[in-house]
């Protein structure tokens, strides 16, 4: 048998090298909250003619409005973001731009969010993640018998969502990919994907401790990673298959929302086994640590 | 055995079933298998099969589907809008009624659009109340944004003195007194007859005016008018001083509770402002909706290909088992019904891949078993045994998610939002699918197919 638990340290170190760029990124630059968390306007049309964002920009400066950004989203077609727009001014952005190209933009998608809305969405997430953190802590701990369980499970689960939120920290910096509330459910389905996944390895655990209560723990986790890493794997594949086809051939909308979901399937599944696991031995090592010396 | 049979029989029934309620509404079919003798005829088809809805009628409750996938917003285009309630002049115990009335007045003004299916919510969150509306596919939004942001006039109206009966609703004369006199109106039941009906309650002011009217009134209708529609023309019997009316009639109580909402709409006036607005284009949407299609075909493809390769006959029943997963899902989604937006088909692919994990925990314990010595029949029966633990306690956590995410008591601190929870739910539905076909579907095939293999070798 593969004794997988000698590696430990190189698990925690290749997590380590994802995330510390990530949450470096993280703490210097942020991510780019889209107009769901800071309110705004967000305006896509399809022009009858070629035409270039700085074309577009100049348009919009030139009557006093103060443009965000404006982004290539197809062919002729311009993603726009403005401050919350009442209604009258996206009129005269449309007509302003009917003029200035001779021909009426098609209007693809409009979205005015009001600033009050997106600071509940943030506060209402962060609610959701540490009520779900808390209901699957106590389930798994109830369960498997014991609170270490629950815990490393949890301690995985928080490895998914920093790997999650540094990358698109990253990808937001350099590509100009936004935060949302789809990235934000996207967030909260691998935290259950991965406790799902934790969870299939620790029943092997728990499994084998009962039918070999003599076994040191480290080989019981050793034995456990062996049995499960191929359905692991084979699981977490069929997965990535759909996402991939989802992400190369699915809509421009989902776009980034399916790469949520694909960055944090793998991170699920590589913390499932190389981190939720190790976790319990670190644990069990550190607890029997603190009986020892209370032996002296 | 007897239990096993009936599974078989559990599941070919449900297939049937969801197959019906799967196909398309409207089928053309066009074959000719009479090679042009005319003795043959009767084997020429060319004719339109429509497929029924359902229509159930258990009692009170009547169960009626037309078996159409509904489509969100961002699927079928159209306009998201969340306006915010100022209820700042309203007392706090009236605050919900008056939101509802807002509601079901806003509801009606898009009906004048000739709009298909609104949707309209309400929503609180903290102490402030919020309208959620979304409108499928409509072109001129400002207009209709304009005449929802209106606040509801109601008006009293009586028969001009010349007209001895209405015969048109110029007949009806502004009286003066309004929504504003009116402080609240409510569903009561007349102490006699047990019957429900609907009370007024006028301000001082209003007392004295009603007082007025009634009194000049007595045996003509009093027509009362809601953004000068008609809603009700109730007949004055007696003057009436006190600013406590009633008008009863022959209500079921579902009536009384309508005409009460619609005169609280003009008692409880609520002026709502926008905060936000979301509108898709119907060609942004069915591009998504195609394209979507599309790689969640491939993507099931893929699955299919890769679990037949692995596990091989094993493999192919578990895609058998996908099949009818994918079946009843769908069946299940045009039942409830589901309203399917992108993040909602984002939920479904991602239950597949938790329908698939599920035979792949049990063929996996099956090959460990195999491996150990134990006859084929044995290892798939302990395989099935040992890999439902894990099963159970992954997916419980996965529904725990959902739960929250769905958050079906609309928990104000919790997200509301459609989007959220169109992912919650068509997971939620997706795991809980997945336990059934991984469980009793993929076992009853394997039983009824697998085994049969082995007696013959």
């Amino acid at each position: 048998m593969i004794r997988w638990m000698r590696f430990s340290w190189l698990y925690f170190l290749l997590s380590a090298i994802v995330i510390v760029p990530g949450l470096v990124s993280l703490l210097m630059f942020g991510l780019r909250p889209s107009i769901d968390f800071t309110g705004g306007s967000l305006l896509e049309y399809r022009f009858g003619q070629e035409i270039t964002s700085n074309q577009i920009n100049d348009f919009l400066k030139e009557k006093g409005f103060d443009v965000y950004s404006i982004q290539n989203s197809g062919d002729k077609t311009y993603l726009l973001r403005l401050p919350a727009l009442e209604k009258e001014k996206v009129v005269e952005i449309k007509n302003l731009l009917t003029e200035k190209t001779g021909s009426e933009p098609q209007e693809i998608r409009f979205e005015v969010v009001g600033p009050t809305l997106g600071r509940e969405l943030l506060i209402k997430t962060i609610v959701a993640i540490i009520l779900g953190a808390l209901f699957i802590l106590s389930y798994v701990a109830w369960r498997f018998k014991n609170a270490k369980f629950g815990v490393c499970a949890i301690l995985a689960m928080f490895h998914d969502s920093l790997v999650m939120l540094g990358s698109f920290s990253l990808l937001g910096h350099f590509f100009g990919v936004e935060v949302d509330t789809l990235f934000v459910t996207a967030l909260l389905t691998i935290l259950s994907f991965s406790v799902h996944d934790t969870v299939v390895v620790y029943d092997r655990v728990r499994e084998s401790q009962k039918v070999f209560p003599k076994t040191p723990f480290e080989a019981l986790l050793d034995k456990a990673v062996t049995e499960t890493l191929s359905r692991s794997l084979n699981n977490s594949l069929t997965i990535i298959f759909m996402l991939l086809a989802l992400l190369l051939l699915g809509g421009v909308t989902v776009k980034w929302f399916v790469a949520a979901l694909l960055i944090g399937t793998v991170s699920g599944t590589y913390s499932s086994t190389f981190n939720a696991v190790p976790l319990l031995l670190v644990w069990d090592k550190l607890s029997q640590k603190r009986k020892n010396r209370r032996k002296i | 055995m007897k239990q096993r049979r009936f599974l078989l029989w559990l599941v070919l029934g449900l297939i049937l079933i969801s197959v019906y309620v799967d196909v398309p509404s409207k089928i053309h079919l066009k074959f000719d298998f009479s090679f042009g003798k005319p003795q043959l005829s009767w084997l020429k088809v060319d004719q339109e099969i429509n497929r029924p809805g359902f229509t159930w009628n258990l009692g009170k409750y009547r169960f009626q589907r037309d078996l159409e996938i509904k489509k969100g917003i961002d699927l079928a285009g159209g306009t998201h809008l969340v306006f915010q309630a100022e209820m700042g002049a309203i007392p706090e115990a009236d605050r919900p009624s008056a939101v509802e009335a807002a509601r079901d007045n806003i509801e009606k003004r898009i009906n004048l659009f000739g709009v298909a299916e609104p949707l309209i919510q309400t929503s609180k969150n903290g102490d402030q109340y919020r309208l959620i509306v979304e409108i499928p596919g409509l072109k001129d939004i400002n207009e209709a944004i304009d005449l929802i942001g209106q606040t509801a006039q109601l008006e009293f109206k009586e028969l001009a003195p010349e007209a001895s009966q209405a015969s048109s609703l110029a007949d009806f004369l502004p009286t003066g007194l309004t929504g504003k006199d009116l402080a609240k109106s409510e569903v009561k039941f007349d102490p006699n007859t047990g019957q429900p009906v609907v009370g007024l309650k006028f301000s001082a002011d209003g007392s004295q005016k009603f007082a007025e009217i009634t009194g000049r009134n007595v045996n003509k209708p009093v027509a009362i008018f809601l953004d000068e529609f008609p809603v009700t023309a109730p007949r004055v019997q007696e003057k009436i001083t006190t600013g406590d009316a009633i008008i009863s009639g022959e209500f079921t109580l579902d009536e009384a509770k309508k005409l009460s909402i619609q005169l609280n709409a003009g008692a409880l006036p609520v002026p709502i402002k926008i905060i936000e607005q979301k509108n898709v284009g119907a060609t942004l949407g069915e591009e998504s909706i195609q394209k979507s299609t599309q790689a969640g075909l491939i993507g099931l493809l893929m699955v299919v290909i890769f679990m037949a390769a692995y596990y091989g006959r094993l493999g192919l029943l578990a895609d058998a088992a996908l099949v009818v997963y994918g079946l009843l899902t769908l069946a299940l989604y045009k039942l409830i019904p589901v309203t399917l937006t992108l993040p909602g088909i984002a939920g479904f692919i991602l239950s597949i891949g938790m329908a698939v994990d599920a035979n792949i925990l049990i063929f996996e314990r099956m090959k460990e078993e195999m491996r150990v010595g134990k006859s084929r029949i044995a290892a798939m029966e302990l395989g099935f045994g040992r890999a439902w633990d894990s099963i159970r306690d992954a997916n419980v956590c996965t529904l725990i998610t959902c739960f929250i995410l769905f958050n079906p008591f609309s928990w104000s601190f919790l997200n509301t939002s459609g989007m959220v929870r169109g992912f919650a739910l068509t997971l939620g539905l997706g795991v809980a699918l997945s336990l059934f076909t991984g469980i009793v579907v993929t076992r009853t095939l394997i039983r009824t197919f697998y085994r049969k293999e082995k007696i013959k070798s």
